[in-house]
């Protein structure tokens, strides 16, 4: 169903827009992207925030805050009343703490860009013929778990 | 000991009819709600209606945000007690209907979240407080 699952040998550190390896990015990581922090495979700091994961959740995967940099978020955040086409306006209260949570844990990457499945590092790593989106089981760029099974809890290695 | 007291207050008030036909306390205060709506809005109110809520679930509508969802039944299929699929996700989506979702329409917060993105996506307009009453009225006897 998916790509080929062998996992290249330069999947460390993958995160947005980092392409150094070692100790020490890991912990600059760590610093600059909050709770978002790189592991040995393709991790990233899952969702902790209840809000987040109900609200972002119901429609599809709650998505990592650091997959996106600060900017991108508050940009969604901005405009929730079309969210890719569709209004998912939230009660100001709830919105405000979501946006604090996914700013303050982002990661880094292009913050024009407010689709993950655009940025840089995303297209690198899913350089794969079109017809792969369109099959039944995959759907969306954005259905990270069609072939990253883990990839709720921030894990994406290659299933 | 405070259902009670809801439940005696409803009685009293005379609002027991939408707790009859909800089953839960949270949902007949939340259908008494937009009844009070309704009644300011629409002076001919006479009360909500199943038959009109299963149109309204059933569509097909015009004018809606998205094409892909002429009608709440685009996603949450033609069976309310079936579960649904977001359109483009393709995210799970529990059941509409009461009789398969028992916590369906029990918190007004979600209830009013849900009504002011869909009424949106599917009418490309705001739902009326009887619109919103007939559409719970339908999906409680679900």
């Amino acid at each position: 169903m998916c790509p080929d699952p062998t996992p290249s040998p330069d999947l460390k550190f993958r995160l947005p827009g980092r392409k150094l390896a070692g100790i020490a990015v890991s912990a600059l990581l760590a610093v600059a992207a909050g709770t978002a922090s790189a592991g040995e495979f393709e991790r990233v700091g899952p969702v902790t925030h209840a809000a987040t994961l109900k609200e972002c959740g119901e429609c599809h995967m709650a998505f990592q805050p650091g997959l996106l940099p600060a900017p991108s978020w508050t940009r969604i955040m901005d405009g929730l009343q079309d969210h890719f086409g569709e209004t998912a306006s939230l009660p100001a209260d709830t919105a405000a703490a979501i946006r604090q949570y996914l700013t303050q844990a982002a990661g880094s990457g292009d913050g024009r860009l407010i689709r993950i499945t655009e940025q840089r590092w995303w297209l690198r790593k899913h350089d794969f013929e079109p017809s792969i989106w369109t099959r039944k089981a995959v759907g969306a760029k954005s259905n990270c778990e069609a072939c990253h099974r883990t990839a709720a809890q921030g894990s994406y290695e290659d299933d | 000991m405070k259902p009670m007291i809801v439940l005696a207050a409803a009685a009293v008030l005379g609002t027991g009819v939408a707790l009859a036909a909800s089953g839960d306390p949270e949902r007949a205060r939340i259908l008494d709600g937009y009844a009070a709506q309704a009644k300011a809005q629409l002076p001919a109110f006479a009360g909500f209606s199943a038959e009109r809520g299963q149109a309204l679930f059933l569509g097909p509508h015009a004018g809606g945000k998205l094409a892909e969802t002429p009608a709440c039944a685009s996603c949450h299929t033609r069976d309310p007690a079936a579960t649904g699929r977001h359109y483009k996700t393709g995210r799970d989506i529990p059941p509409m209907a009461v009789s398969a979702n028992p916590k369906r329409f029990t918190d007004p917060a979600e209830v009013e979240k849900r009504f002011e993105r869909d009424c949106v996506n599917v009418l490309g307009r705001a739902c009326t407080a009887r619109e919103k009453g007939d559409f719970i009225t339908f999906l409680s006897n679900r």
